[in-house]
């Protein structure tokens, strides 16, 4: 894992300096400035030194400066903008969870039903219509029309009200991918021998659903993390771009425009970290819930 | 005791009747593996009627639109900017004066050519990197195993961002940083069955006629992963035209004057509090682009795999 992520931060490295133009394009400087600049930054130094000089730094926590942002270091702004994304990303799985399950459930119990019709349009619909589709429709509406929720973020006045479109915005995908999953989940252990018994000892139909088919059908949804984690990073870079949230997105999206290489390898370093990690939960998670999956992890 | 001598006539005998013949037969008439998939894809009215939505919007898009519409999208003329959709103007125009409805069929296009090439990207790359690393195996694979890894590592969207950055945008860029972002799932897959299928009985049977690898490959191992190809380039295809969708939006995209769905979009959103029919209907194409494209994806998945059914 940490040899993957030694190679990411290297193939990052590598492409940041494949990068056209410099971080200090402004024609205002002088050349004599600019070298002061390069020197203060280290840019003039061979790239292996450059190199080292920066893995060495990752190593330790620190990213180095940013080019743009007042040159602050890429660490603070990360840890100052990330939380924003992770709480937003984290209501808006909240948001899509508990629809998802209930539209998931149902469709199972009414197999072939109108129910399970309407969730299905619903689970595809929910891909189909993408966020930034979805964003700037919800903020006609919710946010100018009936004036119901706030438009877009005011970082001078940050309130929790500001995060419910942008949350909402990127809701509609999770609600789609745990209905789907949680309907064919379902679906699966409703036709397992152990429900047909459950129903056979004469247990009433909600105890048969509640204690036996749901239980089962829920412990899998572990896999879902990843995909789920995957849609909101890539969300969070498009709703923020609407909603004006100053987020990690935002930031990617920002130090890109800018040529800020700094801010690029940080973020992107990030992004990865985040990407890794989630991987090793949900392994984790499967070989502590499933203990088939150990056995077989082992052979690999 | 009479009968023990008698004569063994024709005329004892009585015909069968010839459907009681086949009787025991259960099977039906034998239908190659494309027939049997058809059948079963006929069956899916998701799929049927995401491949007849598919079929009216290219041919709005390729053929009918263009002709419909007496102007081009490039046609401007500040005098009739922001008109609403009219009888003239199906889509209403932009803030040029140009007509939407030419413009968001042309988007289409445009859309569908960047899908189409970073899919072919993605069905060369991917095959040929999953099959050779799934054939080689040893320590071949395991290199190009950990170089998977690493892509799989960051955001497809970084990838296709960062590739953005690096080349200048047009057409075929896009399509390539969309490419070199999106083919690893592909060679995973491919990998997979390779490794699946090269210890089964007719590898080795054609290994031991003195097969090479390339002739077992082209031969044996592809034909068989046909039906899993063409499911993984089913699904690609929206995801390319979501990511090239998501490049626009931010600006990373299509550069103008041309334009993509994304990009219409993007504008679109800019103008929405004054003029929603901008955002409505290139969103409204694209939305059900990707709808048909996702449901004839799980269609056909359905129908060439059934043991993928899930």
């Amino acid at each position: 894992m940490f040899i993957t992520l030694y190679l990411i931060i290297s193939a990052t490295w590598v492409m940041s300096k494949a990068l056209p133009g410099t971080p200090f394009a402004d024609e205002k400087l002088t050349p004599s400035s600019r070298a002061v600049l390069f020197e203060k930054y280290g840019l003039d130094d061979p790239l292996y030194v450059q190199y080292v000089r920066y893995m060495l730094n990752v190593a330790q926590g620190d990213l180095g400066n940013s080019f743009y942002f007042e040159s602050r270091p890429v660490t603070q702004i990360i840890l100052e903008q990330a939380p924003i994304s992770a709480f937003i990303g984290a209501q808006a799985i909240i948001f899509g969870l508990i629809p998802g399950l209930v539209l998931g459930v149902l469709a199972a119990l009414r197999h072939n039903g109108v129910l399970d019709y309407m969730g299905t349009t619903v689970a595809v619909a929910g891909i189909a219509v993408p966020s930034f589709v979805l964003g700037p429709i919800m903020q006609y509406w919710l946010g100018f029309k009936w004036e119901v929720l706030p438009i877009a973020w005011d970082p001078f006045n940050p309130q929790w009200a500001q995060s419910v479109l942008p949350s909402m915005s990127l809701a509609v995908f999770v609600i789609a991918i745990v209905a789907r999953y949680v309907r064919s989940e379902m679906l699966e252990v409703l036709g397992q021998d152990y429900v047909t018994l459950a129903k056979a000892k004469g247990l009433s139909w909600l105890a048969v659903v509640w204690k036996h088919v749901l239980r089962n059908s829920l412990i899998p949804l572990v896999t879902v993390l990843f995909p789920l984690i995957v849609g909101i990073i890539t969300g969070s870079i498009v709703i923020e771009q609407i909603f004006a949230v100053p987020g990690i997105g935002d930031l990617f999206v920002r130090s890109i425009f800018v040529n800020d290489y700094a801010t690029i390898l940080g973020t992107t370093i990030f992004f990865s970290v985040i990407f890794i990690l989630a991987y090793l939960l949900q392994d984790i998670l499967y070989a502590i819930i499933d203990p088939r999956i150990r056995v077989a992890g082992g052979g690999e | 005791m009479e009968t023990r001598n008698r004569e063994i006539t024709p005329d004892l005998f009585q015909s069968l009747d010839e459907r009681a013949r086949d009787n025991e037969k259960i099977t039906g008439p034998s239908i190659g593996f494309w027939r049997d998939s058809w059948q079963r894809l006929k069956k899916n009215k998701a799929a049927v009627v995401s491949l007849a939505l598919i079929v009216i919007l290219f041919a709005l898009a390729f053929v009918v639109g263009p002709l419909l519409s007496p102007f081009s999208a490039s046609d401007q003329d500040l005098a009739r900017r922001y008109q609403g959709p009219s009888g003239g103007f199906w889509f209403g125009t932009d803030e040029f004066g140009r007509d939407m409805f030419v413009r968001v069929w042309q988007g289409m296009r445009v859309s569908l050519y960047i899908a189409f090439i970073a899919a072919g990207l993605d069905l060369f790359v991917g095959v040929t990197f999953g099959a050779v690393s799934g054939l080689l195996g040893g320590k071949v694979d395991g290199a190009m195993q950990r170089f998977v890894e690493i892509l799989n590592g960051i955001p497809v969207l970084v990838v296709a961002i960062l590739a953005m950055v690096i080349l200048d945008p047009g057409i075929l860029t896009i399509s390539i940083a969309i490419g070199a972002a999106g083919w690893t799932p592909m060679a995973r897959l491919i990998r997979g069955r390779v490794l699946q299928l090269k210890d089964q009985e007719f590898t080795l049977a054609s290994r031991s006629l003195g097969a090479g690898n390339l002739r077992i490959l082209t031969k044996h191992l592809l034909p068989n992963s046909l039906g899993l190809i063409i499911i993984t380039l089913m699904l690609t295809i929206p995801s390319a035209i979501f990511t090239e969708a998501v490049l626009s939006f931010i600006g990373l995209g299509i550069q103008v004057p041309n334009a993509s769905l994304g990009a219409l979009i993007d504008s679109g959103a800019g103008d929405m509090r004054f003029y929603p029919y901008l955002l409505v209907f290139p969103a409204a194409v694209f939305c059900l682009l990707m709808l048909s494209f996702n449901l004839l994806a799980d269609g056909l998945r359905d129908a060439l795999d059934p043991k993928m059914r899930k």
